[in-house]
């Protein structure tokens, strides 16, 4: 696999304070990453390194093969940190093509990609009379204007009103599905997990885990069963090799499964002894509570 | 080289202020031609100004590019805002992420500071040209083209000051308090002189050898003024049993300091920016 970033033991110190603390981590290509973390965890000050905006102090780091300097390899990524920031008294394609010259690539680009964000109408606005959430999409589009090799995207939706944040969610699975890996940066547990396969958790400048979403948490998930008899549904339940924990939880039982098993698998033994049921849902936990989980155990 | 040039000057040619202002910069130049109108009585006897010999070849290239000079506080203002608009737009952030180094930065701002001198520096050729052929005694060749070492001085007189400017801007990041302490800086160097002179060095020449390595002294010693130099001036002075033994030329030592300082500046403009966290 192509290894996209490759980050070892970085360290930035701001004074007394360490924002990022011997972290290492790579990104390989084709897949879709969160960096997780509580605000202040060192997400930004993480980006801002490898982004040349922010002075490391200790530690390396190396975009693709390490060959090219990070200015010229930033020209093949996209990133967007905190607030879209462009010059106020140029139009949107005015804009763009500025980031043409600088990333130096072709001004055809720039209808292509102000399509993708749906902001073809609004090219000859003025980048001041745009909303947030047309200021966002508009620098995703520059973002995209390389056709990059890693999109990063640091609090996409921050301050964003729900349509916006459906709006951006959208477009960034759209360019996901076409292979462009991409490294998401929130403190949205949600967020997160709809969109990414794999996580870096990081909190006080830690990284606390790094590899797929789902194999952060060895369990196999949990059942939650309805049925018109609860007692005889849990009764069945009980003594079943696969089964671990149970518990009601308002008129539903929560089952934790101490091995892989489908739901399917379920449903036919439960009939087999006469329950039938009346709802029955197979699930992993929620990336939240795997997070506080693992946050939980470091401390 | 080219590049980093036409993104600066994308970034400049959408800005209205930067094109009023410009435009202004260069509309004044060519009013120093209408100090050829300015006539005024002075004791009964009627003076014209291009009568005093101002738009004389060569004398002419000293008397306008001394004028021309003063007139780049003007751009000034361009090149501060410029460098300081990044901060505040929080454009440089994103250059830098969309993959320009801050050398090329620098690089590129330093670029548009030479292309503004040069511009400059023709405009007022080509102005000096006009009002010479107009209003000068002598149009042989060699005449009209001696003392053109004035118009390299103010070349260098642009580019060392601008260079100051752009450094002001990336040190304190908004414009206004930028020109505010250009304007204190030229203050410092004025009370540290007298100072000097009247006080800790008094009665020698001390002063004057310390503060012609000042950035701005220097720049100033580039093109001396030229009022004294004026027929007029002279005639009255001699009546007085004065004469002024001054030495007019472009002089070698405040060329060297001004290219010293606009290294320093330009390079202590990447120093800083690559040190500091954005």
């Amino acid at each position: 696999m192509n290894t996209i970033l490759t980050i070892n033991n970085l360290t930035k110190r701001f004074g007394t304070l360490t924002a990022v603390d011997d972290l290492s981590f790579t990104i390989e290509k084709g897949n879709v990453y969160g960096i997780l973390g509580p605000n202040g965890s060192g997400k930004s000050t993480t980006l801002g390194i490898v982004l040349n905006v922010v002075n490391k102090t200790a530690g390396n780091f190396h975009w693709f093969d390490g060959s090219s300097t990070t200015h010229e390899a930033l020209k093949n990524v996209g990133a967007i940190i905190e607030h879209p920031n462009f010059y106020p008294y140029m139009t949107a394609v005015q804009n763009l093509e500025l980031v043409c010259k600088i990333k130096g690539v072709a001004k055809e680009k720039v209808e292509e990609k102000l399509a993708i964000v749906d902001l073809l109408e609004r090219k000859d606005s003025k980048f001041k009379e745009f909303s947030l959430g047309m200021k966002q999409r508009l620098a995703i589009a520059s973002a995209l204007l390389n056709d990059p090799e890693i999109l990063i995207l640091d609090e996409p939706t921050n301050g964003l009103d729900p349509q916006g944040i459906h709006q951006i969610r959208g477009i960034i699975k759209n360019i996901a599905s076409q292979g462009t890996t991409i490294l998401l940066a929130s403190h949205l547990l949600d967020e997160v997990e709809k969109v990414c396969t794999h996580v870096v958790i990081l909190r006080k400048g830690k990284s606390l885990y790094t590899g797929t979403v789902d194999g952060m948490n060895a369990s196999h998930g949990f059942l939650t069963l309805q049925s018109n008899d609860m007692n005889a549904l849990e009764a069945a339940m009980q003594g079943h090799p696969s089964f671990g924990t149970m518990k009601r939880e308002a008129d539903s039982l929560i089952v934790y499964l101490k091995e892989p098993m489908d739901a399917s698998e379920v449903n036919r033994l439960l009939f087999e002894k006469g329950i039938s049921l009346s709802h029955l849902v197979k699930r992993k936990e929620s990336l939240e509570e795997q997070f506080l989980e693992l946050t939980k155990k470091q401390n | 080289m080219l590049r980093l040039l036409s993104i600066e000057l994308h970034k400049l040619r959408f800005s209205r202020s930067t094109k009023i202002i410009s435009a202004v910069y260069f509309i004044l130049i060519t009013f120093i031609a209408l100090i050829a109108s300015i006539e005024f009585s002075f004791g009964g006897v009627n003076f014209r100004i291009a009568d005093q010999g101002i738009f004389n070849f060569p004398f002419i290239w000293h008397f306008n590019t001394y004028i021309a000079a003063i007139l780049k506080f003007f751009l000034a203002i361009v090149i501060v805002s410029m460098v300081s608009n990044e901060y505040s737009f929080r454009t440089l952030k994103q250059n830098l992420i969309d993959g320009l180094s801050k050398k090329e930065f620098i690089l590129s701002k330093f670029l548009t500071v030479l292309l503004f001198a040069v511009i400059s520096t023709l405009f007022v050729l080509i102005v000096s040209i006009i009002l010479g052929m107009s209003f000068s005694d002598k149009l042989e060749w060699d005449v009209i083209f001696y003392d053109l070492d004035y118009l390299g001085a103010y070349f260098l007189k642009l580019v060392g000051f601008f260079s100051f400017c752009l450094f002001l801007a990336v040190l304190i990041k908004r414009s206004a308090f930028a020109l505010g302490f250009l304007f204190i800086w030229f203050i410092l160097e004025q009370i540290t002189y007298a100072m000097m002179k009247w006080w800790i060095f008094k009665g020698t020449d001390i002063a004057d050898t310390i503060t012609q390595f000042y950035p701005l002294e220097a720049m100033s010693n580039l093109i001396k003024e030229p009022w004294t130099r004026l027929g007029l001036v002279q005639t009255a002075a001699s009546q007085l049993g004065e004469s002024f033994t001054k030495n007019y030329e472009v002089q070698l030592l405040p060329i060297i300091v001004v290219s010293v300082w606009t290294v320093i500046f330009i390079y202590g403009a990447y120093a800083l920016l690559k040190k500091r966290d954005l």
